[in-house]
C-alpha cells in the first residue's frame, strides 16, 4: 500500500498529465487535499458502481478548477487515466467544468456559480424522502462564489430540513473581494454546525468531516490568498 | 343543489386543478416530489399532510426551489415546481436553463399567473416574456392549456417523460375543456382562408372572432413540442397564417414558421405588444385594452 504522500505524488503527476504543464497544476492546490481526504477517507463511493443508490454524493459547486478532482476521480479508478491527456481538448470529455453526462463520478453539471449547494440540499433532502439519510452529501464552494445569494437562500433552508447529512466544504482561498465575517458567525448564524480548519491538514480535515453533528455541517479549508 | 359535473369542470381554475392533479400524482406515484416558494402552499396543505417529506416549502426563494427540484431529480424523483410565472420562468431561468436543460433532468414547473392575470399588481408581476424565454432552453416542453381540465391531461401526459416542461396556466380559460395531448393541433373549423391559430386560452375568444369568417381555426395547448406535421397538413401549399397568443407577439413565430418552412408562407401574430403595461385593473381588462379581446382579435383578422 502506497502511504498517503505517494498516492498525492501520484495525483499531482496525473493534474500535470491533465494541463501538460507543470505551473497549471497550481490551478488545483487549494482543492487538492479535501477533495483527497473525501476520497480517500470520508466518501463511500464505488468506482466500480458510480451511480450506485447507496453512495454518498459530492457536488463540485464553483466547477472551476477541475483539475485535481478528475486525477483523483482517475487515480480512483472512476475513468481511465487516458482521459486527462484530451483535458480541455475537442473530443475529450474532461471540460474546464465538469458534465455529469460525461464524467463517470461527476454527480453535477457546475460552473456557474451558485448552482450546486440548492441542488445538494434537494439531493439530501431526497435521500431522507427516500429513506437514505445515512448517505453523505459534500458539496465544495469557494469563498467567493458565497457571494451569490442562490447560495444563502439554500444555506438558510438546510437548517429549516434539519439535512444533518449535508456537508458543506468552503474552499477559502481568500479570493472574495470582501470578507464579512468569520464563517463561523456567518454559517452558524443560520443554523449550522461550523468547523475552521487547516485546507491542508489531511487529518484535521478528516476529524472535521466524520465527527458528530446534528445539524448540516460546514468545513471551512482555509488555504493561502492566491491557490487556486 | 349540486352542480352537474360538466359545470364543476367548467369553473375549475387552472391553479385548482393544477393543485389538485398535484396532490393526486404525489398520492399515486412515490417518486413524486411538489417544490413550493411560499405561493399558493394553502391549496398543498393536503400534499404535505400525505408525505411531507416529498412536498417542501423553501421559502421566497425561487432560485432554491428550482435548485432543489433538480436534487430531487437527481435522485430519482419527478419534481413538480411551482410559483407566479415571473417568479417561476424568469427569476430562476438560469436554473431551469442549467440544472434541468443541461444536465438532463426533468422536471414540472407551472406558473400561474399568465401575462397580466394579476395586472392590478404592477408590472413586476407580469410576465408576457414567459413563453418566449422557455423556447430558448433546449428541451424544455411547453404546455399552454386552455381549461383547467387541460392543466391535469397536460401535466399528467408530461410529468415522468424525462423532459423539463413548463406548464403555463391562467384566470383566462376557454369555455368548455378539449380533448388534448401534448404537440398536438385539434383543427375546430375548415375554411379556404387563413389558417388561425389559438394558444391556450385564446380559443374562445377567436372562435367568437372568427365567427362567419371563412377560415380555418386549430388548437394549440403545445408549444414545444409544436404538431408541425399537423400544421403542414391543413395549411395548404400558400397559406396565410395567423397565431393568435396570449403571451408576447411573435413568441410562436420559432416553432411556427419551423412547422412551415418549405412553404411561401405568410404571416400575422397577433398577441401582447413588446412593451411593458402600467395600467392597472383585471387581466380582462388589460387584453381589450391591447387589442386581444374579440373585438381586437377580429379587428386584426379583417383589416380595413
Amino acid at each position: 500500500m502506497d502511504t498517503t504522500t505517494d498516492q498525492l505524488t501520484r495525483v499531482r503527476r496525473l493534474m500535470a498529465k491533465a494541463t501538460g504543464d507543470e505551473k497549471h497544476e497550481e490551478s488545483s492546490t487549494s482543492t487538492l487535499d479535501a477533495l483527497w481526504v473525501l476520497y480517500d477517507r470520508v466518501l463511500h463511493v464505488d468506482p466500480s458502481d458510480p451511480d450506485a443508490d447507496a453512495r454518498d454524493r459530492f457536488v463540485l459547486s464553483k466547477g472551476h478548477g477541475p483539475v485535481a478532482l478528475y486525477a483523483i476521480l482517475a487515480a480512483k479508478g472512476f475513468f481511465p487515466e487516458s482521459w486527462l491527456d484530451g483535458f480541455m481538448e475537442h473530443g475529450g470529455k474532461l471540460g474546464s467544468h465538469p458534465d455529469r453526462t460525461l464524467v463517470p463520478g461527476v454527480e453535477a453539471s457546475t460552473g456557474s456559480l451558485g448552482h450546486g449547494l440548492p441542488i445538494a440540499v434537494g439531493v439530501a433532502h431526497a435521500l431522507c424522502a427516500k429513506g437514505q439519510a445515512h448517505a453523505r452529501v459534500v458539496v465544495l464552494c469557494g469563498d467567493a462564489e458565497l457571494n451569490e445569494g442562490s447560495n444563502w437562500e439554500a444555506i438558510a433552508l438546510a437548517p429549516h430540513l434539519g439535512l444533518a447529512n449535508l456537508n458543506l466544504l468552503v474552499i477559502d482561498n481568500h479570493s472574495s473581494s470582501y470578507e464579512p465575517a468569520s464563517w463561523t458567525a456567518r454559517l452558524g448564524a443560520f443554523g449550522w454546525t461550523v468547523r475552521e480548519v487547516d485546507g491542508h491538514d489531511l487529518d484535521a480535515l478528516e476529524e472535521a468531516f466524520v465527527a458528530a453533528h446534528d445539524a448540516p455541517l460546514a468545513v471551512v479549508a482555509d488555504v493561502p490568498a492566491g491557490e487556486w | 343543489m349540486m352542480a352537474s359535473p360538466r359545470r364543476e369542470l367548467a369553473a375549475r381554475p387552472m391553479r385548482d386543478a393544477f393543485a389538485a392533479t398535484a396532490t393526486e400524482l404525489l398520492v399515486e406515484d412515490p417518486c413524486v416530489a411538489i417544490v413550493l416558494a411560499e405561493i399558493s402552499g394553502q391549496l398543498f396543505r393536503d400534499a404535505r399532510r400525505h408525505d411531507p417529506l416529498r412536498v417542501v416549502n423553501v421559502g421566497i426563494a425561487e432560485q432554491a426551489m428550482v435548485g432543489v427540484a433538480a436534487g430531487f431529480a437527481m435522485e430519482g424523483f419527478h419534481p413538480i415546481a411551482h410559483s407566479l410565472s415571473p417568479f417561476m420562468a424568469e427569476r430562476p431561468f438560469e436554473q431551469l436553463k442549467l440544472d434541468f436543460g443541461y444536465q438532463g433532468l426533468g422536471g414540472t414547473f407551472v406558473g400561474a399567473g399568465g401575462s397580466y392575470d394579476y395586472a392590478s399588481e404592477g408590472g413586476t408581476h407580469h410576465a408576457p416574456g414567459d413563453v418566449a424565454a422557455m423556447l430558448a432552453i433546449p428541451r424544455m416542453q411547453v404546455m399552454v392549456p386552455g381549461h383547467g381540465h387541460e392543466v391535469t391531461a397536460l401535466i399528467r401526459a408530461t410529468y415522468a417523460d424525462g423532459a423539463p416542461t413548463y406548464v403555463r396556466t391562467s384566470l383566462a380559460t376557454n369555455d368548455e375543456p378539449h380533448e388534448v395531448e401534448p404537440g398536438r393541433l385539434e383543427v375546430l373549423r375548415r375554411g379556404a382562408g387563413a389558417t388561425v391559430i389559438a394558444f391556450g386560452p385564446m380559443l374562445s375568444r377567436t372562435l367568437a372572432a372568427t365567427q362567419g369568417l371563412d377560415v380555418t381555426v386549430a388548437y394549440a395547448t403545445s408549444v414545444e413540442p409544436f404538431d408541425d406535421a399537423g400544421l403542414v397538413a391543413i395549411a395548404g401549399e400558400r397559406p396565410h397564417v395567423v397565431a393568435i397568443e396570449p403571451w408576447y407577439e411573435g413568441t410562436a413565430a420559432s416553432v411556427v414558421t419551423r412547422a412551415l418552412g418549405h412553404v411561401a408562407a405568410t404571416y400575422d401574430f397577433v398577441g401582447v405588444p413588446r412593451r411593458f403595461v402600467h395600467e392597472y385593473g383585471s387581466w380582462a381588462e388589460i387584453d381589450a385594452d391591447l387589442g386581444l379581446d374579440t373585438a381586437g382579435i377580429r379587428a386584426r383578422l379583417t383589416p380595413g
